[in-house]
């Protein structure tokens, strides 16, 4: 009877974990199929490396392309030092009371709606970043890339906090022992001791990063220009899909919507891909 | 003498009824009996109008359901001729392709002129059409050669979707380029609160939204005002329209006629748009 029940919850695992992962391989294999036909008429080098420009027939989206590869960096840089800065006090300065209060705290950010973040940065940090540029509209790469930080940094403070927090007591005890201020403890011992965990977070924020729409549809500003400068507007990928969504069925311009998507797609396996890669030759050093 | 109460009591209703203006207005009678949802999506200039109308028929008969929505004269046409919504709004006539294709039928309910704006701290309030043209197209990208400050122009403009940046483009910018450095936003109330905002921004956006938080910029002199754009002196405006996807259904065609009345009319007058019945 027992050993019964146990392959039939094996299975009923097996099932789920089957269901999830076919859903992302259906949705990839969707927008491809409806993107085939950018494939199939050669236009696809054009549609990469050309700009958007409907009236004269091109749809092209390198500029969002550009403007989602700068906005996500720039927020991955933004928040990264924040998010070690944070899970250092969390995890390794702070009493153990201050620090739980701390990670609630950041449990607690991880809720916050994109439109509220986006909403208030239209108040306060849009006119703020106009007058300190003294050109432009406000609405562009730093806003964009400040926001998106914020909104990631959680990811990052908590799996790292998670990724200080399992580093054996052994090592710090013997760290201790040898005279190691808590700073020393932390660079020489946590930090290279917990790098795995400080990866899986980035590439999780760096997913996050790239897959936000409202962050960079409202504060980003949208045009359609390859950006330059921290202070120009730019447009994602994201917010391009959500702006053209609403054309005709039968449009070009909603068909190259698809490729988009599969862009998106690549973007975040090649992120993922390359931190895996990052992680697999560390191991390999190691030994 | 209770026969005689009752006819008493009947004449005193028939009075009080007979006497009420609501119930003499007439133009919501059809919507008395009816019941169901109504689905309107689309422009967004159309907005205010529809739902002064939907709130006065809903408050009169409970039965029935009114939502409206966004997303720009394009969704609209596109919802409508896929049946998502019973009335699409459009900011501009359907294309001939589009007529075709979902078989619409257009029902063209007031006229709006679309006014080119800055924020109220910026003095240039006259300008040239072909300045309007190079400000867009971002050859003049600067305030200082309008004689202001050394500040660059923040265009403006909207997205795909938007049936005003259609005509906008066509009838102020006789199709010229807009600059690819132009920030884009979703709907006139985005637009409004951008320029409100932005000291140095300039966009375009629907005379029934005009209000003090921006100033309206004349053409060649002449303001887009109300007046000038009835009397036809002030050139860019356009038709704001209903879509069906064919014969509307009963409480789609109440809804349509009941814009088309007297009433709606005087709604579409309140809210800064010009009547197409007087």
């Amino acid at each position: 009877m027992r050993p019964s029940i146990e392959k039939l919850v094996e299975k009923g695992f097996l099932l789920s974990t089957l269901l999830s992962a076919s859903i992302t391989i259906f949705i990839l294999s969707f927008m491809f199929l409806f993107s085939l036909p950018l494939f199939k008429g050669g236009k696809i080098v054009e549609f990469l490396r050309l700009g958007w420009n409907p009236y004269e027939g091109n749809f092209g989206v390198f500029p969002m392309m550009v403007g989602t590869v700068i906005i996500a960096s720039f927020a991955i840089l933004i928040a990264t030092p924040f998010g070690i800065g944070c899970s250092a006090l969390i995890s390794v300065f702070s009493q153990r009371r201050f620090g739980r209060f701390l990670r609630k705290l950041v449990e607690f950010m991880t809720g916050i709606p994109t439109v509220v973040y986006s909403f208030v940065a239209i108040f306060l940090l849009v006119p703020l970043i106009r007058e300190i540029f003294q050109k432009g509209t406000g609405m562009c790469v730093l806003s964009a890339s400040i926001m998106l930080a914020l909104l990631i940094l959680p990811t990052i403070v908590l799996f790292l906090t998670d990724a200080f927090n399992s580093v054996p007591k052994n090592y710090l005890n013997a760290a201790e022992a040898l005279g190691a201020t808590p700073v020393q403890k932390l660079i020489y011992v946590i930090i290279p001791s917990a790098w795995k965990g400080i990866i899986s977070g980035l590439v999780l924020a760096a997913g996050r990063a790239v897959g936000d729409t409202l962050i960079s549809l409202m504060i980003a500003g949208d045009a359609l220009q390859i950006p330059k400068g921290l202070s120009d507007a730019a447009r994602t990928l994201t917010a391009h899909i959500a702006l053209i969504i609403a054309s005709d069925y039968e449009s070009p311009e909603f068909k190259s919507i698809f490729v988009c998507g599969l862009i998106l797609f690549v973007f975040t396996m090649l992120i993922v891909l390359a931190l895996r890669l990052l992680g697999y030759f560390e191991i390999l050093r190691e030994r | 003498m209770r026969v005689k109460l009752t006819l008493c009591l009947v004449g005193i209703i028939a009075l009080l009824v007979a006497g009420n203006p609501l119930v003499i207005a007439g133009d919501l009678d059809p919507f008395l009996g009816a019941k169901g949802t109504l689905r309107i999506a689309g422009g967004t200039a159309h907005i205010p109008v529809m739902k002064e109308a939907a709130k006065r028929i809903m408050r009169m008969n409970r039965n029935i359901k009114i939502t409206i929505a966004g997303g720009g004269s394009g969704l609209g046409i596109k919802q409508a001729g896929e049946g998502l919504v019973d009335i699409g709004d459009s900011g501009r006539k359907a294309t001939e392709d589009e007529i075709k294709r979902y078989g619409l039928k257009m029902f063209k309910f007031a006229i709006d002129g679309i006014a080119i704006v800055v924020n109220p701290e910026n003095p240039l309030i006259r300008m040239k059409k072909s300045e309007i043209i190079d400000i867009f197209s971002g050859k003049l990208n600067n305030w200082k050669e309008l004689g202001w400050k050394d500040r660059e122009t923040n265009v403006y403009t909207r997205d795909a979707s938007s049936g005003t940046r259609k005509v906008f483009w066509k009838k102020a910018l006789k199709k010229g380029e807009i600059a690819k450095t132009a920030n884009f936003v979703k709907s006139h109330g985005a637009m409004k609160s951008a320029i409100s905002r932005d000291p140095y921004g300039i966009g375009f956006i629907s005379v029934g939204y005009l209000d003090d938080t921006v100033a309206p910029v004349s053409l060649d002199g002449v303001f887009p005002t109300l007046e000038n754009v009835r009397k036809g002196n002030y050139k860019i405006s356009r038709g704001l329209y209903m879509n069906t996807k064919g014969e509307p259904s009963e409480l789609t065609r109440f809804f349509i006629d009941y814009l088309l009345s007297k009433e709606g009319q005087k709604i579409v007058a309140e809210k800064g748009f010009i009547v197409v019945k007087q």
